[in-house]
Order: C-alpha cells, then sequence, then structure tokens
C-alpha cells in the first residue's frame, strides 16, 4: 500500500507492506541509514526520530501509521551546513564513542529540550531513560545535553 | 609550526560522520542484488536433531535458498569453528558452522535462510520443520562436573575441559598451616552479556571468476577473521578474502571471536554467487555473542601476625559454554590466575581453574576479560582480612602494597610488573573522595539508621597484549605484535596504515596526534587507515587495551624510521653530515646554523622525485614497524564507591564514584576519560544490575534488554575521575592502556562499598549482581 511523508522535509510517497516498520522505510528504501536498529524490544531507543514532534522509536511504529507524518531524523538536524547545537555540544563534550546510539540519542535529546529547555542532571537523565549507550557511561552525553540547553 | 598534540584534549574526528548519520555501519551497506540471510537457531539446550525439513521454507515466495549442515559438508569446506588458545591436555571437541545431529546450546545455528528481503527471511525460518529429541542439559559450571551430570560432550568426561593451575601449592598450604589469621569467601563471578549497541553482522560478496570474497564484518580484528576463515571454516586462500570492519558499533570482546554466523554469511555468498546480508536481532545478540564471567570460586587469604599477607588460595570452576570460543582458554586462566597478586606483596599465591563444558552460548572475553574476576576476588579478600584485623580497609591495603623501590616485582604467579606506585592514585583518591569525613559521617547516619558504605578497589591490571613469544609459549595460537606504516606523500601529507582496528575508542585522532608530534607535520595533514585486510598489512587487532600501546608503539617506531630515512636525504640536501642535522617541528636543519633547513615536506617531495638522493638511499618516504612489546603494561589505580543501602527494601543508591587511574602518559585526555566513563558504568553494571541467568534446561531467562539490565542514564551518578602518571618504561610512547582499567575496578568497588554499608548487619557478602532481594536476604540471613 501506498504512503506519503515527509522526512528531513522532503515528502516522499512509498509502497511498503502494511506490516513494514517505519525504521525499515527510512533505512531500506529511503536510504537513511543514519537511524540505526540495537534491538527488537523498544529498549534500546538507537532508532529514535521525531514524528509530529514527537519522539518514537521508529522500530515501534509501523510505516503505515506514519502516514501523512512528518518525521525527522538525524540527518535532517543540521541546517545549511551548520551542526545543530546538540550535534556540536556532543561532538564538544565527546558525547559517542562508537556513535552507534548516538543519532537516537541526540533526537531524544532533541525532544527534551524542546518540552525542557533548561533540564537539571537529573530530569536528563530521567530523559534520556529510553536510550541505551553502552560506551559512555552516560556521562559526557549528559554534559552534553547541558552545553546544548545552553547554547540553544 | 605545529603544536604539540600528545596529551591535547582535542575533540575526535571521527564524530562528524557518526552524529550527522552519515557513518556507515555493516547494515547500511547495499550492494547491488543483495540477499538477505537469516539464521534458524536451536530452542533447545540438548537436543538430537531427528528430522529436518526445508522444503516448506524453499517454496515460499522470495525465499533463495535454504541450506543445512548437510550442504555444508557436501560443499567440501572445512566448515570448522577453532580454538585459538590451547592449554596442555585440553578436551577439543569440533564446533561446526551449523548443527549436524545433536544441538548443545539455545541459539545454535541449525539451518539458514536466504531470501530477497529481510521480512521474507525471518518468514521462512518459521516453515523450516525441525523435529528435537530433548535431552538433559546442565547450565552451571560447578553442577557439570559432578558425578552423572549430562555430558556436553562424549569425549569430555564429567564435561571438564581444562584442569589449569599456577603457583606453588606446597609453599601455600604451608602458609596458610602457619598463618595468623585466614579468611574464606565463596563467590560466583555473574555471567555477562556484552551488548555493543550494535549487534554483529555481516555482507558477504564473492566474486567466482576471481575466487575472492570481500567480507563486511562488526569486527575488533578483521586479519584475525581473514586467518580463521581462510584456515578452519572456508578453505578459501588468505590472499582470496578481504575482510572490512566499516564502522563498528562498540564490541567489548563481543566481536574479537569467530563464530560460525559470518563463517556462513560468506558460504551462502560463495554459493549463491551473488551477495547477501546478515544482521543479527538483539534476541540472536544475546544467544549467539560470547557472554563474559561466570565463575563459581572458593578464595582464601593468610596474614602473618602483623597483619601481611602470606598467602592467597584460589579454586574456580570457569563456565566456557558449550564449544570452546576463540580465546575462551586463556581467560580463566592467564589473564585471571596471574593477576591475583594484585597490588600486594603476597608470596605464596596457589590457583587452580577448572574449566567446564556446559550446554550454554559459549563464554570468552568480556571487557576485562580474566581481570575484573582476579581483581573481586582479590579486592573481596582483601576487604574481608581488613575488617576481620580490625583494621581500616585503606590501611591494610597500604601495609600490603608492593612498595615503589621494590620494581620490577616478579609475582609468584608468572608476571614481572615492570613499574608501579600504588599509594600515589589511594591518596589521591581518598583525598578526592573526603575519605575521613566520609567515615565521620558514615557513623553519623548509622545512628540515624541510615547504611552508607564506602568501598575500596586498589586494582593493577595486564594489559597491552602481549610478547608474542610469552603469550605463544602459553598456548596462543596467535601473534599479539602490531604493524603500521606511515607513508608520507610527496606533498608532504601522510597516510598511516595501523593493525589496531578501532570501533569507537577514537584511534584517528589519538594515532594522528602521534603522527603529527613525531613527524612535525599538520594534524590535518595525516589520514589514519584501519580495519581493512587489504589496505593494512597485517594487524592483531583491538581489544586487551593493547591499541595504545602496541599498535600506537608501531606508529611511533614507524614515524620515527621516516624521520630518520628524513634526515638523512635531507643531510645530501643540506650538504652536511648526517650526525649534524637536527630534527625538530617538522624541520631539518644543521646544528648551530638552524637557517639552513629543509622542511619534511620539501624531503617528500625530493624523496619521491629521487632526482638527487644520497648514494644507497632508496626513493620515497615511508616507513613500517612491527611492533612486539617487550611485556605487557600495568595500569593501576584506585576506585572508591559511596552507596547508601536502604535496609528496608533493599535498594543500592550508588551516590559517588572517584577513580584515579595511572595510565602513564595520556595522549588524548578526552578519550582517556570515556574510556574510564565506560569502563566504570559496564564494572556498576556488573556489580548491580547484569546477570546472564539459565535456568535448569538450560534456557536463558534473560534473553532481552526487558530482562537483562543494561544500566541506563539514571542508574550512574556523574564520576570523579583524575590522574597519577607512572610511565610505562619499555614502550616509545610510555603509555599503558585505558580501556579496561574502569572495568577491571569498579565491580569490587561497588560490592566492597555495598557490603561496608551492611557490616553493622554482619553481612560479610553477597553475590553479584547485588539486588534489592539480595540485600534484604543478606540481612534478614545475618540475624539482625
Amino acid at each position: 500500500m501506498h504512503i506519503s511523508l515527509t522526512v528531513n522535509g522532503q515528502p516522499y510517497t512509498v509502497d511498503v507492506e502494511p506490516r513494514m516498520l517505519l525504521v525499515h522505510v527510512l533505512r531500506d528504501v529511503l536510504d537513511l541509514t543514519g537511524t540505526n536498529v540495537g534491538c527488537d524490544t523498544s529498549q534500546c531507543g538507537a532508532c529514535t526520530v521525531i514524528m509530529d514532534g514527537r519522539a518514537v522509536k521508529s522500530c515501534t511504529v509501523l510505516a503505515v501509521q506514519a502516514d501523512g507524518s512528518e518525521i525527522l531524523t538525524i540527518e535532517g538536524l543540521a541546517k545549511d551546513g551548520e551542526l545543530h547545537p546538540l550535534q556540536e555540544a556532543f561532538w564538544n563534550n565527546h558525547g559517542l564513542q562508537c556513535g552507534y546510539c548516538t543519532p537516537g540519542m541526540i533526537m531524544t535529546a532533541y525532544y527534551l529540550l524542546q518540552t525542557n529547555p533548561n533540564p537539571s542532571e537529573e530530569e536528563i537523565r530521567h530523559g534520556l531513560e529510553g536510550n541505551i549507550c553502552r560506551c559512555t557511561g552516560y556521562h559526557n552525553i549528559v554534559r552534553a545535553v547541558q552545553e546544548a540547553a545552553q547554547r540553544m | 609550526m605545529a603544536e604539540k598534540l600528545l596529551g591535547s584534549a582535542i575533540r575526535r574526528r571521527e564524530d562528524p560522520a557518526l552524529i550527522t548519520g552519515r557513518a556507515k555501519y555493516t547494515d547500511d551497506l547495499k550492494l547491488p542484488n543483495m540477499a538477505y540471510v537469516a539464521i534458524l537457531r536451536s530452542p533447545y539446550a540438548h537436543a538430537r536433531i531427528t528430522r529436518l525439513d526445508t522444503s516448506k521454507a524453499k517454496a515460499l515466495d522470495g525465499v533463495v535458498a535454504v541450506f543445512t549442515a548437510e550442504d555444508v559438508a557436501q560443499s567440501g569446506i572445512p566448515g570448522q569453528v577453532p580454538v585459538g588458545w590451547l592449554l596442555p591436555d585440553m578436551k577439543i571437541p569440533t564446533r561446526p558452522l551449523l548443527a549436524q545431529d545433536r544441538v548443545r546450546y539455545v541459539g545454535e545455528a541449525v539451518a539458514v535462510v536466504v531470501a530477497e528481503d529481510r521480512y521474507t527471511a525471518h518468514d521462512a525460518l518459521e516453515l523450516i520443520e525441525v523435529e528435537y529429541e530433548p535431552l538433559s542439559a546442565v547450565a552451571n559450571p560447578a553442577k557439570a562436573v559432578e558425578e552423572g551430570a549430562p555430558l556436553v560432550h562424549d569425549d569430555a568426561p564429567n564435561n571438564i575441559a581444562f584442569d589449569w593451575e599456577i603457583g606453588d601449592k606446597e609453599a601455600t598450604d604451608q602458609a596458610f598451616a602457619n598463618a595468623a589469621h585466614t579468611v574464606s569467601l565463596n563467590l560466583v563471578n555473574n555471567r555477562l552479556i556484552p551488548n555493543a549497541v550494535e549487534p554483529r553482522a555481516a555482507l558477504a560478496d564473492y566474486d567466482p571468476v576471481s575466487g575472492r570474497l570481500t567480507l563486511w564484518m562488526t569486527t575488533q580484528n578483521p586479519h584475525i577473521h581473514r586467518l580463521l576463515m581462510s584456515l578452519a571454516s572456508l578453505g578459501l586462500p588468505e590472499h582470496k578474502i578481504r575482510v572490512i570492519a566499516p564502522e563498528v558499533g562498540g564490541g567489548f570482546g563481543s566481536k574479537i571471536h569467530h563464530y560460525p554466523d559470518e563463517a556462513i554469511v560468506s558460504w551462502c555468498a560463495m554459493q549463491l554467487g551473488r551477495p547477501v546480508k546478515w544482521q543479527a536481532t538483539r534476541a540472536e545478540t544475546y544467544l549467539t555473542d560470547a557472554h563474559g564471567r561466570d565463575h563459581v570460586t572458593t578464595a582464601e587469604m593468610a596474614v602473618d601476625e602483623n597483619g601481611k599477607i602470606t598467602g592467597l588460595r584460589v579454586h574456580t570452576y570457569a563456565n566456557m559454554g558449550a564449544y570452546y570460543s576463540t580465546f575462551a582458554p586463556a581467560v580463566p586462566t592467564y589473564l585471571y590466575g596471574t593477576l591475583l597478586s594484585g597490588e600486594y606483596e603476597i608470596p605464596n599465591i596457589y590457583c587452580r581453574v577448572v574449566g567446564v563444558f556446559t550446554h550454554t552460548t559459549p563464554v570468552d572475553a568480556y571487557r576485562g576479560a580474566g581481570r575484573p574476576e582476579a581483581t573481586f576476588v582479590v579486592e573481596r579478600l582483601v576487604d574481608l582480612m581488613a575488617r576481620k584485623l580490625g583494621m581500616d580497609p585503606a590501611e591494610f591495603r597500604r601495609k600490603n602494597f608492593i612498595p615503589p623501590d621494590k620494581f620490577p616485582y616478579q609475582t609468584p604467579v608468572a608476571l614481572q610488573y615492570d613499574s608501579g606506585d600504588y599509594e600515589k592514585p589511594l591518596n589521591k583518591a581518598l583525598e578526592l573522595v573526603g575519605y575521613e569525613q566520609l567515615r565521620r559521617e558514615q557513623e553519623e547516619a548509622r545512628k540515624e539508621g541510615r547504611y552508607i558504605g564506602i568501598g575500596l578497589s586498589t586494582y593493577i591490571e595486564a594489559c597491552g597484549l602481549a610478547p608474542s613469544s610469552v603469550v605463544g609459549s602459553l598456548g596462543a595460537q596467535a601473534g599479539q605484535w602490531e604493524s603500521a606504516i606511515v607513508r608520507v606523500h610527496p606533498t608532504g601529507k601522510v597516510t598511516v596504515y595501523s593493525g589496531s582496528s578501532g570501533h569507537g575508542q577514537g584511534h584517528k585522532t589519538t594515532f594522528a596526534q602521534i603522527v603529527a608530534d613525531i613527524l612535525g607535520v599538520p594534524y590535518d595533514d595525516i589520514e589514519i587507515i584501519q580495519g581493512d585486510t587489504d589496505e593494512v598489512q597485517y594487524g592483531w587487532g583491538t581489544y586487551g587495551s593493547r591499541s595504545a600501546a602496541v599498535g600506537g608503539s608501531a606508529i611511533a617506531v614507524s614515524a620515527q624510521k621516516v624521520v630518520e630515512k628524513g634526515r638523512k636525504i635531507a643531510a645530501h640536501l643540506l650538504e652536511a653530515a648526517e650526525d649534524d642535522v637536527a630534527f625538530e617541528a617538522g624541520k631539518y636543519y644543521v646544528k648551530g646554523a638552524p637557517d639552513k633547513a629543509v622542511t619534511i615536506q620539501d624531503v617528500a617531495l625530493q624523496a619521491y622525485l629521487a632526482h638527487n638522493l644520497p648514494p644507497g638511499i632508496e626513493p620515497a618516504l615511508e616507513a613500517a614497524a612491527f611492533y612486539d612489546p617487550s611485556n605487557f603494561t600495568f595500569p593501576f589505580g584506585t576506585h572508591v564507591a559511596v552507596v547508601e543501602v536502604n535496609p528496608e527494601s533493599g535498594e543500592v543508591n550508588l551516590l559517588r564514584y572517584v577513580a584515579v587511574d595511572d595510565c602513564g602518559h595520556v595522549i588524548n585526555p578526552l578519550i582517556v576519560e570515556g574510556q574510564v566513563h565506560g569502563g566504570i558504568a559496564q564494572g556498576v553494571g556488573q556489580a548491580l544490575y547484569e546477570h546472564a541467568v539459565y535456568d535448569e534446561e538450560g534456557n536463558l531467562i534473560t534473553g532481552t534488554l526487558m530482562d537483562y539490565a543494561v544500566p541506563k542514564a539514571r542508574f550512574l551518578p556523574s564520576f570523579e575521575l583524575d590522574r597519577t602518571v607512572t610511565p610505562c618504561p619499555h614502550n616509545p610512547l610510555g603509555v599503558k592502556g585505558i580501556g579496561e582499567a574502569g572495568t577491571i575496578a569498579a565491580s569490587a568497588a561497588v560490592v566492597n562499598a555495598v557490603v561496608d554499608a551492611l557490616a553493622p548487619f554482619g553481612v560479610e557478602h553477597i553475590d553479584m549482581p547485588v539486588t534489592p532481594e539480595k540485600v534484604w536476604r543478606a540481612i534478614q540471613g545475618a540475624g539482625n
């Protein structure tokens, strides 16, 4: 069946199986491979994207549910060659190592800062609870979100 | 002039691709006409396969092929998954690519589907009909050696894989007989699952015309995989295989090993003549990535009347799982027994380790690999003994530390520590945490019914693996040197080829820092190439905290060779004697006449033009080094955990975590601190949250991220870090490695803190993970 969606400002119409997951449309159909898949139980958050303004785990959204929606992925975050403050802050603070969780982590942080522009450390740690990072121990991720909050 | 970069906290050059989604991991790659692989896995821990029918799966629309062990056998390939470390008298069962007639753990591969898309491949798995005759199974290593336990391999009686010992048994027994005091401890070192956030994956492309296989895979060591694919699994000549590590999403050991799966994927590509890709699900990761730890241990410590440690005696059952994973036999033996001296002068040590087969996923190196287990044993015993003697745990450690003037120090368990100054990080950590004040607060809190605990872990590790002849004499079927080529191009730009294979460690940044300083060329003029067997001469890869100490040293040596070759050419150009030519910050000049100079870039161009080279000097400007370290490196430090335990609920709250590490010279503090943070998180994870649990039938009952608690952001505090610097005396950079230190230290620090908190209840030990239930039971059991 056909669905229409806007991803990073670009409209698409794609033919999908009813059971196809949004993350596979992004990755396999649209070749937007920045969004990663780390689990099959919606725990790790590596696949997090922004759908109609809210952070969703795109491995848990059927593509058909995204029909008519607006999606923002990691590829759409930098504007006019300028990194988003969150990207810059993750870079400055060594908020990533292997980088696999990073797109999802940044998108969750993006949503967190939309809803709470000045979060405390506690609120940041709670806000990131749906995203697992195995490399950083979260220390520098928290620093990165704090720095981004100040710059935004 | 280039600035000094060694020691600078510059942000990583890896990051722009990773933070914008442009980096390419294995599953991001697509080739024309590519098909997808899914693997059928045994649902039983132990069973006989009585019927296997793939016809319905084959008939499904979109299925390209379905293969079983029979097809693999008919293809005539060697089809083996070998073990890469041999111990005396060990039993070596055959490990096939696909199970033949018997399965020995849940998750063992039974059949493979290739289909036009991912979804169809997984659909087809459900159409494969397998009949199993379930057999009884055993998962616990201590139970597996009991008389009458179900056998994993018919030719390994009592499931004993090997029986290994180190140290002097007689002398140690004597030390215990003469001891003023002894303590003993029965403990389980909990089985862990590495959980790199990127599950394993492989993309194989075979060209039947050239006979060449290209394999992109999630690997920490592409050359080891090429070697084992060639020798044992596929039988393709080594030069006809190219293994590439694209971006790799973490490993922690789990991507060192040679598994059946990537070989099966390669074999499918060879059978079909079209590219095929496999991406493990997280569920597959849980069942098939080599697990870590899983020891059942009895350990004892003896002291004399002065509180000096006189003996350590350890007996461990180490779970190997159903087959040996690649380096599994080394982990609970040479990476464990040799570390039991810790930071202490212990004249008598004896350790016996029985490796045991069970009907579980194979166990192998996971971050720290043997050294966290050893540290846990030693640091728990030290705390127990301090308590028994009524001494402060910091004081007891101080009393027994190997003093700085005794290095190099020969332990009774084979290692010779080259350097160390253990009181420095201890003192710094105690100061940072405010130890005296904390002890007073602990006292006050207890009066209010609040239970605060302070746990120390004064650890040592042996890393920078390792002198090849030494590991060879201990059974390694691998070398442990590292290669580097530093190539200066005609324009003076530089490409470095390294045998290390980073997967999150920031090698491209730190290695470029090393080269920039030695060659005196701008950092941005240096490119680092790694992780590709066609580009890199050879490499043993990235694990065992070896990349800076061994891979970095190889780069430093080859860069220095480039400088020396350049000096000959420069001397010729400057019409000076070679000895009179100095090199500084990228410039060769005549000593005493700094204006008479040529840059390394000038020299590079002349080296390539070769119009005017000194006699006997070959054109071009590059050098190779194959660096084999003369010893392990020995990072050390002190970690302090502060916890509060709620005696009603049993909950443990990690309040603070202080780490003072000594990894020698630091190339990039940002990266060193990041490694420590991540290492601590995994050690805290083991101490408080993580446990791979098998039931009696050998089912993994913690097989998802819902059941196996990987620490989340809110489980951890911010960490308080500091360093001391005792350079490694035997490598050119004075670096020691920091990848595993946090994990090695942390679990002991946290458990010591919990047990310290519960001292008023008489609790002496709680096995990891220290869950609220275990804490609560320990308090009840202690009779208060």
